[in-house]
């Protein structure tokens, strides 16, 4: 395959159908929208499945049905689209088929904005829907990662029978770059002997996510947890920068931890011994790697375009061993490399411990001062 | 010659279809549901569809229809069985995909992808059972329920000045343009039992022959939370449901009509 100049979610769209995608789902949404019309177009030109449901509530129902005949299939959408999608989600977890999920965050909560946001990093890690359950989610932080997370995707969400979230923002959706897509696989010819197929000649089949008999219930719900905790074991991705001698470590995912990368260079070539954490698996969270580098390092900055949601999971794996600050930009605000240089100095320069109030409460003061100088 | 069996030998003229299980009905008495889902397992088994058909159960006291019917099955979130069954039938065109839904379940929480999946001309078939009543829940109103009529929620019967007037699903469907076939039939005595399933047939053989969307509704029964017997419920239906919701064939697309069933 060629390097070729790709839109984000062209890239994500046509990623998905060469990893043997056989039906999609979906409704317009900004700033997702050219991912449904690249399937619009290219699905029914291969002989494969795409609808246009009359909400992302029918569309993630429609891929709960067509997921149920254990064929490959996804829906995509943005953060008030996935809020709708809350049910269905919850449902497919507690029925145990496999699914994939695109997420092109923007600014919340309500109706928002359409400009990038990572304001749905609670929603999808820790849940939305109701019950226990836990997508793995996968957060790219360009063009070719999340073509290369797309097909990701689809493997783990069959191998584990599991939601699979590729977490973009509206800037990876939306910006050209250039990237490789993966040659066309060929689609499922065996389907897995759990699918609803209606098929002759074996026991009728059935699935569900009613277990009225709360031992059953438990049951599953166990189930769930075991198989989430080899997840946990096998599957937490994340990239290093700089980090060999850091004292200061940033963490930041997708494009914040893009972001945060050209600032930690910028602070490498100003003497300040920064390195970079990108977590790539948001669920499972790298926290045994983020515990290592606690006891090493002398301080932690976790930036994010939000008001600190993966922050949270940061200090929990950190367990007050080092202290741990935070800058964010909320409301699709993408921060400045400048930005968090001036976090990443200010860190290096003196000494966190002993300030007053929560490191979120700092941070919206410093955030109060930055905006009225703008 | 009428009859070749000999007039002295025991003959079975009445089993349980083998689409059906074996379990034993948690339907309480004198409900209707118990009549509906033998003759979708009738029509499966006379098709020689049981083993290519998928069900979608819905939520609501048919919940469990799916520990009735022999054959593969899935089970919704509430009001969503027409979405799934898309899912399902775009995936595999080729087999037979049904939906057994209540009136809480199709015409309140799934009024949209019931809609919509009528306009799509989605090749599926509903089983809409309308007992003008919330079961499960114990017998709150529904958007069916009738004017006057007392449920746990409508205490002193429904008020049709603060909850407007009951829904007319089949008369609506039929309104959409891709719908194929949409017909109400009720449950009340053995001669519209007969129709029922006459309906059914056809709304099944609809979809084998790729002729779109079909929707049988079927005026039902719910004695419990009607607060009455079996038999004042049968009359209830014939009484009131049926001035309401009168009997008919909705809609009949020109194709439907040339279908030889």
């Amino acid at each position: 395959m060629a390097i070729e100049l790709l839109k984000g979610n062209n890239a994500i769209a046509e990623a998905a159908i060469r990893a043997g995608l056989e039906a999609y789902f979906g409704y317009p949404i900004t700033p997702q929208t050219e991912l449904l019309e690249h399937m619009a177009a290219r699905m029914p030109e291969l002989g494969r499945t795409f609808v246009q449901a009359e909400s992302e509530v029918a569309a993630i129902n429609m891929v709960y049905g067509a997921a149920c005949t254990g064929k490959r299939v996804m829906t995509t959408s943005s953060s008030p689209g996935i809020s709708l999608m809350m049910e269905g989600l919850s449902y497919i977890a507690g029925t145990e088929v496999p699914m994939v999920l695109v997420d092109v965050m923007r600014g919340g909560p309500g109706l928002g904005n359409i400009a990038p946001s990572q304001g749905d990093y609670t929603q999808m890690v820790h849940g939305g829907g109701h019950g226990d359950y836990h997508p793995i989610v996968l957060a790219p932080a360009s063009v070719q990662e999340a073509i290369d997370l797309t097909v990701l995707a689809f493997d783990l969400a069959e191998k584990y029978r599991t939601i699979a979230v590729v977490l973009a923002d509206g800037s990876i959706g939306q910006m050209m770059e250039p990237a490789e897509l993966p040659p066309m696989a060929p689609l499922k010819k065996v389907l897995p002997n759990w699918a609803v197929t209606g098929e002759p000649g074996r026991p009728r089949r059935l699935l569900t996510s009613i277990y009225l008999n709360p031992d059953d219930e438990e049951v599953t719900n166990i189930r769930l947890l075991e198989r989430w905790e080899s997840i946990r074991g096998e599957e937490v991705r994340w990239k290093e920068y700089y980090l060999e001698d850091a004292e200061l470590v940033v963490v930041g995912f997708g494009t914040a931890g893009r972001v945060a990368l050209s600032a930690v260079r910028a602070a490498r070539a100003a003497g300040i011994k920064a390195g970079l954490l990108r977590p790539i698996s948001l669920s499972p969270f790298p926290e045994t790697v983020v515990r290592e580098l606690a006891g090493v390092a002398e301080a932690m900055l976790v930036v994010e375009m939000n008001a600190g949601q993966m922050f949270g999971d940061v200090k929990l794996a950190v367990d007050g061993l080092i202290p741990v600050e935070f800058y964010g930009r909320l409301g699709g605000v993408v921060p400045f490399p400048d930005e968090i240089l001036a976090e990443i100095r200010r860190v290096a320069s003196g000494p966190i411990v002993g300030q007053n109030g929560h490191a979120r409460q700092r941070w919206l003061e410093r955030l109060s001062i930055l905006r009225e100088g703008n | 010659m009428l009859n070749a069996a000999p007039a002295t030998a025991a003959q079975v003229v009445y089993q349980r279809p083998r689409s059906l299980t074996e379990t034993v009905t948690h339907y309480c008495p004198g409900c209707t549901h118990g009549i509906s889902q033998r003759l979708v397992a009738e029509v499966l088994d006379e098709m020689g569809l049981r083993e290519k058909a998928i069900g979608v159960a819905s939520v609501g006291c048919s919940v469990f229809a799916y520990n009735y019917f022999d054959v593969d099955f899935v089970e919704a979130a509430h009001g969503r069985a027409p979405a799934m069954a898309t899912g399902i039938k775009r995936v595999f065109p080729d087999r037979t995909v049904f939906t057994y839904q209540g009136d809480g379940d199709l015409v309140s929480i799934g009024m949209a992808e019931v809609m919509h999946a009528a306009a799509r001309g989605e090749n599926v078939t509903i089983i809409f059972i309308n007992n003008a009543i919330y079961g499960m829940t114990g017998g709150q109103m529904a958007p069916t329920t009738l004017p006057g009529m007392r449920t746990t929620s409508s205490p002193l019967g429904r008020d049709i000045e603060v909850t407007g007037m009951p829904i007319r699903m089949s008369e609506v469907l039929a309104k959409l343009d891709a719908t194929a076939f949409v017909v109400r039939r009720s449950l009340h005595d053995a001669t519209n039992i007969r129709k029922a399933k006459k309906a059914i047939r056809t709304a099944f053989e609809v979809q084998q022959q790729g002729l779109g969307f079909s929707l049988v509704e079927l005026l039902s029964t719910c004695p419990t939370n009607w607060g009455m017997t079996p038999n004042q419920a049968l009359s209830f239906v014939e009484e009131e449901m049926l001035p309401y919701f009168p009997l008919g064939d909705y809609k009949i697309s020109e194709a439907v009509k040339a279908l030889k069933v």
